[in-house]
C-alpha cells in the first residue's frame, strides 16, 4: 500500500475569496495524498479551511467570491482544477462523494428517503423502477436502518439524527464511489451515535474498499479512525505524518497544544490547557508563521520567515525549524 | 498511541429506535386547516362555486340548454326574484326550467338565474387563468433572479432581446420581412451570447471587435428585480385599462393581460425563498451528488417555495375576480351578449330602484366569493408559516 499510486493527490492548491475588505486566503497552499483505500484525516480548527478545501474536490466552492487561485487537484490522474460543470457533475456522487456535517438540514424535507436515495443513483445510472428500489432497500440495510421497506416512505422530519446519518451515508454510497469525503459526520450526533457511526464508516470502507478523506476537529475521533493526519491551521498543513507518530510525539507546538486540551482519565482534576488566542482572519493573517502570536515557543525567526517543512522521516512532517533545531541539537 | 476519550468500544451494528407516528406532511396540515372555522367555510364556499361554475356551463351552453342566458321575454321584464312565470303570455318554450324565476328578470326578461350560472364560469376561469398565468410568469423571474441572480447580463444580452422584441412588434404590425430579419439576428445573437456564458472562454484572447458584446451592464437580478419595481409603479387597474382600450375585447385578452400585470409579488416571494434555499445543505447535498441545475431548481427548490406562492396565488385568484368584474362592469370586459356577474351588475344598475335584485344578486355574489378565497388563502398561510402554528 506504501508505493501505490495516490488516487487523490492535492498540490499547492490555494483558494481565495474577495470581499470589499481584500482578499481572503482561505487555503494557503496545502498539500495532501489519499491512496486508494486509505483513510486520511484533516484535523483542524473551525474556519482553518477544512471544509473548503473539501468543497474544492468536488467544484462546490461558490465562485464568486471564492476561486481557486492556484494549484493541482489529481484524481486518478486528472486534473480537477478549471474542470466544467458537465465533467464535475459526472465526478460527484459517482467517483467522490461526500457527507455533510448536518444530517439535519442535508435531507429535503419534502420528499420522502426513498424518493431520495434513488434520485441519488438515478443521477449517474439509467435503471428502471424496481430496480431502484431494492437498491434502495439493499443501501439501506447497508448503512444498519431497521425495516428499510418502511423507511423508504419515511419523511426526514420522522427519522433521528443518526438514521438520517445514515440515509446521508447510504446516498453517498450508492454509486460506489472511490473516495468518500467525510465532513465532520459525526459533530452532529451525540457520542453513542457518533461511535456507531464511525464504526458503519470503517466497516463500509472495508467492504467497499474506499479511501476516506475524514475532515473534523475532534482528535479523538481521528486517533480511532485515521491512519494519516494532516494537521490544518490558518489554510496550510502544521504537521503530518502517520497517525500513532504524530500522537505520541507532535512535531509542531499547534499539535501539541490540541492533544494538550483533550480530557483524559491522568489529567482527571486538573484545568485542561488551551491554546489562548483566536485563528486568524484569513484576510488579516500575520506574517511569517501564522501561529505565532498564540505560540509559547515563538522566536523572532518566527515572525519574520514562513516555516519550512522539517522532515523526521517516514512521512512525517512538520512545520516548526524551532523544534526540529532543539531535536535535532539534542 | 494515546487513548484520548472516553469512547465506548463496544457498538450496536442497527438502531432499532422507535419512529415518529406516521403521519405525512398532508394530514398534519389537514388537522391544523381544520381546526380553522372560517378557512374551512371558505374552501367550503370555493368547493361549491366550483362546482356550480363547472355545471353552469353545461347547463347553459350548447344549441338548446337547460336554462337560457340569452333568451330574451320582453313579456316577463323586471320580475323579482322568486316570482312565477305568467303562464298565458308566454311561448311554452319560453318557460323558465325551474318554473319560476329564481333570481327575477333583467330589463328585457332574460333570467338572471342563467346569467349568474353562465357568468360563475367566466369567473372562474378568469381566476385561475390568470393567477395560473402570473405564477408561472412570477416563479420564472423569481427562480432566475433567486438562483441566476449574480450572472451578469451582457450587452449583447440586451442587444439581442431589444432585437427580438423589435422583430415581434414588427410581426404584429405586418411587416414581416423587417420581422423575419430582425427576429433571426435576434435569435442568432442571443445563442452565441448564451454559448459564450455557457462555455467561460477566456475574453482576453479575443479581439477587441468583438468583446464589446461581453460588457457586463447588470446583474440578472438587478435586470428583474427592477422591472417589477416598475411594473408595480403603475396602478395595475388603469394599466390593464389602457391595454384592453387597444386590444380586442375577449376573454382570453382579460386573462392574459391580468396574469400579464399581476406576476410581480410572486416574482418577489420566489426569489426571497430561492435566495435562501439557495444556501440550505440539502441544495449543497444534492450538487455534490451530482444532481443538475434544473433538476435542483425545479425538484429541490421549487415544492420548498411554493407555500408562500399558493397562498399568494388564492389570494389573487380573488382579486383576479373583483378585476374582471371591474372591468366587465366599466364595459372593457367580456363582450356583452355573454353574461359575466360584471356586466350584469352593470346592466342593472339603471333600474336600481325599481329592481334591486338585478344589482344585489351579483353584487352578493362576488362578495362572498371574493372572499372565501381570502379567507381560504388566510387559512393556508396561517397552517403553512409554522411560526402561527399552536402547539397540540
Amino acid at each position: 500500500m506504501e508505493n501505490c499510486e495516490p488516487l487523490l493527490s492535492v498540490e499547492d492548491l490555494n483558494i481565495y475569496f474577495r470581499s470589499d475588505d481584500g482578499i481572503a486566503r482561505a487555503v494557503n497552499g496545502i498539500s495532501y495524498e489519499v491512496k486508494p483505500a486509505e483513510t486520511v484525516s484533516i484535523v483542524g480548527e473551525s474556519g482553518c479551511g477544512k471544509t473548503v478545501s473539501a468543497l474544492s474536490l468536488l467544484g462546490l466552492v461558490p465562485c464568486p467570491p471564492g476561486e481557486i487561485a492556484g494549484g493541482k487537484i489529481l484524481f486518478d490522474g486528472k486534473n480537477l482544477v478549471g474542470c466544467s460543470e458537465e465533467e464535475f457533475r459526472k465526478i460527484r456522487g459517482n467517483r467522490i462523494a461526500m457527507v455533510f456535517q448536518e444530517p439535519l438540514t442535508s435531507l429535503n424535507p419534502v420528499f420522502t428517503i426513498g424518493d431520495q436515495i434513488s434520485e441519488a443513483i438515478e443521477v449517474h445510472e439509467d435503471l428502471p423502477g424496481d430496480t431502484l428500489h431494492t437498491r434502495s432497500v439493499q443501501l439501506l440495510r447497508e448503512v444498519g436502518i431497521a425495516s428499510p421497506e418502511e423507511r423508504l416512505k419515511a419523511y426526514p422530519h420522522q427519522l433521528s439524527g443518526g438514521q438520517r446519518q445514515r440515509v446521508m451515508i447510504a446516498m453517498a454510497l450508492s454509486c460506489r464511489p472511490d473516495l468518500l469525503i467525510a465532513d465532520e459526520p459525526t459533530t452532529a450526533l451525540d457520542v453513542t451515535i457518533q461511535a456507531q457511526i464511525l464504526n458503519l464508516l470503517l466497516s463500509l470502507q472495508q467492504s467497499h474498499s474506499m479511501a476516506i478523506l475524514y475532515i473534523t476537529h475532534d482528535l479523538a475521533v481521528v486517533s480511532q479512525v485515521a491512519r494519516r493526519i494532516y494537521v490544518m491551521y490558518s489554510g496550510i498543513i502544521m504537521e503530518q505524518g502517520e497517525t500513532d507518530r504524530v500522537f505520541q510525539s507532535p512535531r509542531h507546538p499547534y499539535t501539541r497544544g490540541l492533544l494538550a486540551s483533550l480530557p483524559s482519565r491522568l489529567k482527571r482534576g486538573i484545568k485542561l490547557p488551551s491554546i489562548p488566542g483566536m485563528v486568524p482572519d484569513p484576510a488579516h493573517r500575520p506574517g511569517g508563521c501564522p501561529f505565532h502570536p498564540r505560540c509559547r515557543l515563538v522566536k523572532t525567526s518566527c515572525r519574520e520567515a514562513f516555516p519550512e517543512m522539517c522532515d523526521y522521516g517516514n512521512g512525517h512532517l512538520s512545520r516548526c525549524p524551532i523544534l526540529y533545531h532543539e531535536t535535532k541539537g539534542a | 498511541m494515546i487513548k484520548t476519550a472516553d469512547t465506548p468500544r463496544t457498538w450496536n451494528e442497527t438502531l432499532d429506535t422507535p419512529s415518529s407516528p406516521g403521519r405525512s406532511r398532508l394530514e398534519e396540515s389537514w388537522r391544523l386547516f381544520r381546526t380553522n372555522r372560517l378557512a374551512l367555510i371558505g374552501l367550503g364556499i370555493f368547493l361549491i362555486f366550483f362546482c356550480v361554475a363547472l355545471l353552469g356551463v353545461f347547463l347553459t351552453s350548447g344549441s338548446n340548454p337547460v336554462f337560457d342566458p340569452a333568451l330574451v321575454r320582453l313579456e316577463e321584464k323586471l320580475r323579482p326574484p322568486l316570482s312565477r312565470p305568467n303562464l298565458d303570455a308566454l311561448t311554452p318554450g319560453k318557460v323558465p326550467t325551474l318554473g319560476v324565476y329564481l333570481f327575477g328578470t333583467d330589463d328585457l326578461g332574460r333570467d338572471i338565474f342563467s346569467r349568474m350560472l353562465q357568468g360563475a364560469w367566466v369567473s372562474l376561469t378568469v381566476g385561475f387563468v390568470a393567477v395560473g398565468l402570473s405564477v408561472l410568469i412570477g416563479i420564472a423571474m423569481g427562480g432566475l433572479a433567486g438562483y441566476f441572480g449574480q450572472a451578469r447580463v451582457t450587452f449583447g444580452h440586451l442587444l439581442a432581446c431589444l432585437l427580438l422584441g423589435m422583430g415581434s412588434t414588427w410581426l404584429v404590425a405586418g411587416n414581416k420581412w423587417l420581422a423575419i430579419v430582425l427576429l433571426l439576428t435576434g435569435g442568432a445573437l442571443l445563442y452565441i451570447s448564451l454559448q459564450d456564458t455557457r462555455s467561460g472562454r477566456n475574453p482576453a484572447k479575443e479581439n477587441l471587435w468583438l468583446s464589446w458584446r461581453r460588457l457586463p451592464i447588470m446583474t440578472v437580478e438587478t435586470l428583474i428585480m427592477r422591472v417589477v419595481d416598475i411594473m408595480l409603479c403603475f396602478p395595475s387597474f388603469f394599466l390593464i385599462l389602457t391595454v384592453v382600450a387597444i386590444l380586442p375585447a375577449s376573454m382570453y385578452n382579460i386573462m392574459i393581460v391580468i396574469g400579464l400585470t399581476s406576476w410581480m409579488g410572486a416574482a418577489r416571494f420566489v426569489r426571497a425563498e430561492f435566495l435562501s434555499l439557495r444556501e440550505q445543505d440539502f441544495v449543497t447535498a444534492a450538487r455534490a451528488l451530482g444532481v443538475g441545475k434544473l433538476r435542483i431548481i425545479f425538484r429541490h427548490m421549487m415544492p420548498n417555495a411554493l407555500g408562500p406562492v399558493l397562498v399568494s396565488a388564492t389570494i389573487g385568484i380573488a382579486s383576479a375576480i373583483l378585476t374582471e368584474a371591474g372591468l366587465s362592469f366599466l364595459g372593457f370586459g367580456v363582450p356583452p351578449p355573454h353574461a359575466t356577474w360584471g356586466n350584469i351588475l352593470s346592466d342593472g344598475k339603471n333600474f336600481i330602484f325599481d329592481a334591486p335584485w338585478l344589482t344585489f344578486i351579483p353584487g352578493f355574489a362576488i362578495l362572498i366569493v371574493v372572499l372565501s378565497f381570502n379567507l381560504f388563502g388566510e387559512g393556508l398561510r396561517d397552517i403553512l408559516n409554522p411560526k402561527l402554528r399552536k402547539r397540540s
